[in-house]
């Protein structure tokens, strides 16, 4: 074996639990299968305990966090794979239509670009408009979209709870 | 955790099956599961149990198949890939 701490399954329920209610209020779902679920979350708790954060448990990390930022779940492809797929990368959120069990989650192809052309590996952008500068700068969730206007950007995003890093200069 | 790479042995050992997935892919988990209860042979590596040398090289091998290096990447007698949890293609690439 290699020697890594198991996860307790209370803490699985704790995060579980928190991820399912912070998902609810935001108009996300999780996955309703629970044993699948259940593993992703234990997924995360594992990576957090390997890389100090939630990497996505179907893709591998490489344990450099800057690296990684695309992949911290939520990821900055969940809402397109929502949208396009009815669930996100690994599956840990679908759809109201496979929620209600209208539809089955797939194992989806993987829509975040080879290294070397990710966001986090391009100058980071605050794009020229005509009309001069905005009053205050406008911040951008890379995950939900979320905008808002002020010095810097949230501690954690209101909407899909992403951490500030995950943010970038819109306007 | 399951073992970072291995060996299941079973009654089909016809073809020649590497798996590559990672340790908390739960995709993963599944497709090894089918294979499992389908009584199929195959090699096994979780790619993030593995580390150095021995993790490039594996990655190395999966990317020629999968140039995406996604998980599970099922490689059938260095000849064909599936790529993700996919029983209907892996029924029928292993005459199931």
């Amino acid at each position: 074996m290699n020697g890594e701490a198991v996860i307790p399954s209370e803490k699985i329920d704790v995060l579980y639990k928190r991820l399912y209610q912070e998902a609810e209020a935001a108009g996300y779902h999780l996955n309703p299968d629970q044993e699948f679920t259940r593993g992703l979350v234990e997924g995360l708790l594992t990576n957090e305990q390997r890389y100090g954060y939630w990497a996505c448990p179907c893709r591998l990390a490489t344990g450099d966090k800057q690296k990684d930022l695309d992949v911290i779940c939520p990821c900055d492809y969940r809402d397109a794979d929502l949208v396009q797929w009815g669930a996100c990368y690994c599956a840990l959120y679908v759809s109201d239509e496979i929620r209600q069990g209208e539809r089955q989650a797939e194992s989806i192809p993987e829509r975040r670009p080879p290294e070397g052309q990710r966001l986090q590996d391009r100058p980071a952008r605050a794009p020229a408009r005509p009309g001069g500068e905005p009053a205050l700068p406008v911040w951008r969730c890379r995950v939900c979209g979320y905008l808002c206007a002020r010095e810097d950007p949230p501690a954690v995003c209101p909407i899909c709870k992403a951490r500030r890093e995950r943010f970038e200069r819109f306007w | 955790m399951p073992e970072a790479k291995g060996k299941v042995s079973g009654p089909h050992s016809e073809n020649r099956i590497a798996f590559y997935g990672l340790s908390t892919c739960i995709w993963c988990k599944r497709t090894r599961q089918y294979l499992e209860s389908e009584g199929v042979e195959f090699d096994f590596a979780y790619v993030d149990l593995l580390q150095g040398q021995e993790r490039e090289e594996v990655l190395s091998r999966i990317r020629q198949w999968n140039p995406a290096t996604s998980f599970p990447t099922i490689v059938i007698n260095d000849t064909q890939c599936v790529v993700g949890y996919r029983p209907e293609e892996l029924k029928e690439a292993l005459g199931l």
